[in-house]
């Protein structure tokens, strides 16, 4: 089975936010696959452990990915690909990543496509649905569990919070929510077996497309944290009392009930 | 400049979401005094139509298919297509749920549009319509405006204020005629897991619980005060990972963000990665014996005590309260 995996590198889950000259600076930061693609990494190598084949990771982005690319193939992929568009794209939005990857991926065969349901960082979980469509297949996102049988594939979804049995068949891109597998942590001989799988490197001429064919439709005018939050009001006295006041403040000062 | 701007009405239960009406009022920002079209795609969803009007849209359109009785992104896509040829639409608004969030992508790809998905707030500034947006899960937020072509949005639940209701507004209610074929993905059961159908991205009140709660049994009396708040149950990651709830509450970094009007943090310490998901809520409540747990920092009220014996107080509090007003 051919298997690509849709990986991003993003900001630690531990990192506090601080803007400088109007970008979140990146000074220090710790940086890590992000979270569901992590997921969609370990689904990914369980099915070829399963049904045979490759699983191939893909990132779009610049060369500091190279690091969160080979603890991906520590992890068990096969091999990584980096998109490279950091000398072609200045700023890109979600339409300019999945054409990008979608332009990648339109000749590669891929039974099937994996990818988080949503980044981090951006938040905006389009890339994997977008991509899908630019290749003309089906996709389920947020999946918490994949059964594949031959060609069909029965999937369980979530959707805020309820599950929907879907059926449906490759080639397919799923898009994974947390609970569909516990990704597993680089043994010391994957990361040393990492170290000779290929990483391919790209650029937006391998892919014969042009920056104007890749450009953005939105763009970010300004970016800021929220308002800080006053310390609150810790209640005193008998448990009883201060249940009493609690309720009293949320309907009178707050009103919120 | 006036637009022609579609919103997609949902549907859940049989009733409209009020993420639908919410939908209605950013698109008439975007709009900018042009014409605000909403959609029902569904079966027997018909009789919905007037309440979309009552809440600002000037017209509605109805896509009635047996085969749209479920979503799938074949399915509405067809559905919305047909729609979009129809209308030839300026802008479209879908809420930021777990349906706009699957089709707003795959819409936008189809249409070589942008996407600004889950907005929280927007305005006219300058000439241009300014949308905003949480990112880091709301550790920071961004501006955003559309430079090519369509104003494609989705609209997080719970932020923008629906217009006032007004039951003498009317409107054109009419039927488009679609055929919906190859669908690629079918639905074959739905597992009902939330309770009593108030979904946490939609809440208006939210109790979480975390490691705090000590087992699945101790949400009980979390469950019985969100239950007479009419609100929803959410939990922190380390409740989840140790097994008390399902990941489907997770709230946090890795999990849903909410912003409720009241969030009540029972037995959570507060990781950053947790608040992340729910510092935006308006007001928070924090209920832990460890008077230094990180959660008091951004709760509005403290009480500093075991869950177990306040929260079961809480219940019998609101519950007169309830009786009084």
């Amino acid at each position: 089975m051919n298997i690509f995996v849709l990986m991003k590198r993003t900001f630690d889950t531990e990192e506090k936010i601080v803007i400088q000259n109007g970008k979140v600076s990146e000074e220090g930061a710790e940086f890590i696959i992000n979270p569901y693609d992590e997921y969609a990494i370990e689904e990914a190598i369980q099915v070829r452990d399963k049904h045979g084949g490759e699983v191939t990771v893909v990132t779009v982005g610049n060369e500091d990915a190279e690091k969160e690319l080979r603890t991906a193939l520590a992890m068990g992929a096969d091999k990584a690909v980096l998109i490279n568009i950091e000398d072609d794209v200045e700023d890109g939005d979600q339409y300019t990543t999945a054409k990008v990857l979608a332009e990648y991926l339109k000749d590669k065969e891929a039974d099937l496509i994996l990818a988080g349901n949503v980044a981090i960082d951006g938040g905006s979980g389009q890339v994997g649905p977008r991509v899908a469509e630019l290749l003309g297949i089906p996709y389920v996102t947020t999946i918490t569990k994949l059964e594949i049988d031959g060609t069909n594939v029965k999937v369980v979804r979530d959707v805020e919070g309820d599950e929907e049995i879907i059926e449906t068949s490759l080639p397919l891109l799923v898009t994974a929510q947390q609970g569909l597998n516990e990704p597993r942590y680089p043994s010391l001989p994957g990361i040393m077996k990492a170290k000779k799988k290929p990483l391919e490197e790209l650029e937006l001429d391998d892919l014969d497309l042009d920056e104007d064919d890749v450009e953005a439709k939105t763009k970010t005018i300004e970016i800021f944290l929220p308002p800080k939050k006053e310390a609150g009001k810790i209640l005193q006295g008998d448990i009883a009392d201060q249940v009493k006041e609690l309720v009293s403040l949320l309907h009178t000062e707050a009103k919120v009930i | 400049m006036t637009r022609k701007v579609l919103t997609l009405a949902e549907v859940r239960d049989g009733a409209l979401r009020n993420v639908s009406f919410e939908a209605i009022a950013a698109a008439k920002t975007i709009a900018e005094g042009g014409e605000v079209v909403s959609v029902l795609v569904g079966v027997s969803v018909r009789s919905l139509a007037a309440e979309l009007i009552h809440y600002g849209a000037d017209r509605v359109l109805v896509v009635e298919h047996e085969k749209l009785a479920h979503y799938t992104p074949d399915g509405y896509t067809q559905a919305l297509q047909a729609v979009i040829e129809q209308e030839k639409p300026e802008g479209i608004v879908f809420g930021h749920t777990a349906l706009g969030k699957d089709l707003s992508p795959k819409l936008a790809a189809k249409l070589q549009s942008g996407l600004v998905s889950d907005i929280v707030a927007l305005e006219e500034a300058g000439g241009n319509i300014v949308f905003t947006r949480p990112i880091y899960s709301g550790k920071a937020f961004e501006k955003k405006i559309v430079t090519d072509g369509l104003i494609f949005v989705t609209v997080r639940p719970n932020n923008i204020a629906p217009l006032q209701k007004d039951e003498s507004r009317t409107g054109e209610v009419t039927d488009v005629a679609v055929d919906i074929k190859d669908l690629r993905t079918i639905v074959k059961e739905v597992v009902r897991k939330t309770a009593e159908g108030v979904d946490l991205s939609e809440a208006k009140v939210i109790v979480a619980g975390g490691r705090g709660v000590k087992s699945a049994e101790g949400f009980e009396p979390l469950k019985e005060l969100a239950k007479v708040l009419g609100g929803a149950v959410g939990a922190s990651r380390g409740a989840c990972d140790a097994g008390y709830c399902d990941y489907s509450l997770q709230i946090g970094q890795t999990g849903k963000v909410v912003t409720p009007d009241l969030y009540i943090a029972c037995g959570i310490s507060g990781a950053i990665q947790h608040l992340a998901g729910m510092s935006n809520s308006k007001v928070i409540v924090a209920i832990n014996k460890d008077p230094e747990a990180n959660i008091f920092k951004v709760a509005d009220y403290g009480i500093v005590g075991d869950l177990f014996e306040v929260v079961p107080l809480l219940v019998e509090e609101f519950k007169k309260l309830k009786v009084h007003s």
